[in-house]
């Protein structure tokens, strides 16, 4: 592969616009690459956030192409179209500068979901042994590798059309830890996530699965809250 | 939309699915069979059955509708949560007020 790319990024805040780079095509290269590229090429005040560049902590989620994707494990010969790229910030987020959302509501809502694991036991207690194949922990385990990426959230048509809406990952964390048996806020998470904005605003569009990097599916994970959190109402344990 | 909310609506789906194909399969009969109004008024009018089916349909179309209108105004529509709640009810009200009159209209003798 050779030759050049035509490259459009955004620039600015929540008011901005796109602007066009030429960028050499390389033989095997990243969309990080591309936008590292540019910013130590082109304009060093470009703003964008990466960590780990192999995909496991979630930082570099960009809009490219119209696709929320992560750019560290996204090959350019994949998504070019015409040999034009275009990339922006994720979307449903605030813009802070360029490429970089303000993930604060993202990581917000995780905690209105009621995200953190709420002990059962003191480090005095024996390590409680947990069946792998038991239906609680498979149930865990199939959600579990969420890295916070925000790729889903950006994908999302109810979290692009109501504001309150929890999103699929925070849900998809809610139901991880509603299946760990050493968990003890499971009353208070699944009132958490039947309020309005809750499990039960999404449409089961899937387009969190259809997005996700790691091929979950939060959309089922937010069907079984649905389940449990209608079971938990009819049964007087949670109010809306 | 919140549990209580989620649970009426799909509770009252439930309910409306063999209704809503009864309802079919009556009209289909009326069609088929050419029944006139007259003829139809006749089988109606002073019905305890039709009475109760229909009516438990208009309140469960009532139900549903507005707790998917309530969906649709959250997501498509400026209004707040207060006046949103408002409008929904008086839709709900609405469909039940037309409905509860066609029914009264066909059943009573």
């Amino acid at each position: 592969m050779a030759g050049m790319l035509t490259v459009s990024l955004w620039r600015g805040g929540t008011e901005g616009r796109y602007v066009d780079y030429d960028v050499p095509m390389r033989e095997t290269q990243t969309v990080l690459d591309i936008v590292t590229w540019v910013q130590r090429n082109c304009d060093a005040t470009l703003s964008y956030r990466f960590a780990c560049r192999v995909g496991m902590c979630g930082s570099c989620a960009m809009t490219v192409n119209g696709r929320p994707r992560w750019t560290c494990r996204t090959h350019v010969s994949k998504v070019v179209s015409r040999g034009r790229l275009t990339i922006g910030p994720l979307e449903n987020l605030p813009v802070i500068k360029d490429l970089a959302a303000d993930m604060r509501p993202f990581f917000e809502k995780w905690q209105q979901a009621k995200g953190r694991f709420a002990p059962s036991k003191t480090r005095s207690d024996p390590i409680e042994r947990i069946a792998p194949d038991s239906a609680a922990r498979v149930a865990a385990d199939a959600a579990i590798e969420c890295i916070n990426c925000g790729v889903c959230y950006s994908a999302c048509d109810t979290v692009r059309w109501n504001g309150d809406y929890l999103g699929p990952a925070a849900l998809n964390r809610a139901w991880t830890l509603l299946n760990d048996v050493r968990d003890a806020g499971n009353v208070e998470r699944l009132a958490a996530v039947a309020t309005d904005g809750g499990c039960h605003a999404c449409h089961s569009h899937q387009s969190c699965q259809e997005h996700c990097p790691l091929a979950l599916n939060p959309t089922a994970s937010i069907a079984g809250l649905k389940r449990r959190t209608a079971q938990a109402y009819l049964r007087g344990e949670i109010k809306p | 939309m919140n549990v209580r909310l989620y649970i009426w609506q799909r509770a009252t789906a439930a309910l409306m699915v063999p209704l809503l194909l009864v309802h079919i399969a009556v009209i289909f009969y009326a069609t088929r069979k050419g029944l006139s109004a007259s003829d139809i008024l006749a089988r109606t009018r002073g019905s305890v059955s039709w009475t109760l089916f229909y009516g438990v349909f208009v309140a469960a179309v009532s139900v549903h509708a507005s707790i998917g209108l309530r969906t649709v105004l959250t997501e498509w529509s400026p209004l707040g949560q207060r006046t949103r709640d408002i409008a929904v009810v008086l839709f709900g009200l609405l469909l039940a007020l037309l409905g509860f009159r066609a029914v009264v209209a066909v059943v009573l003798p």
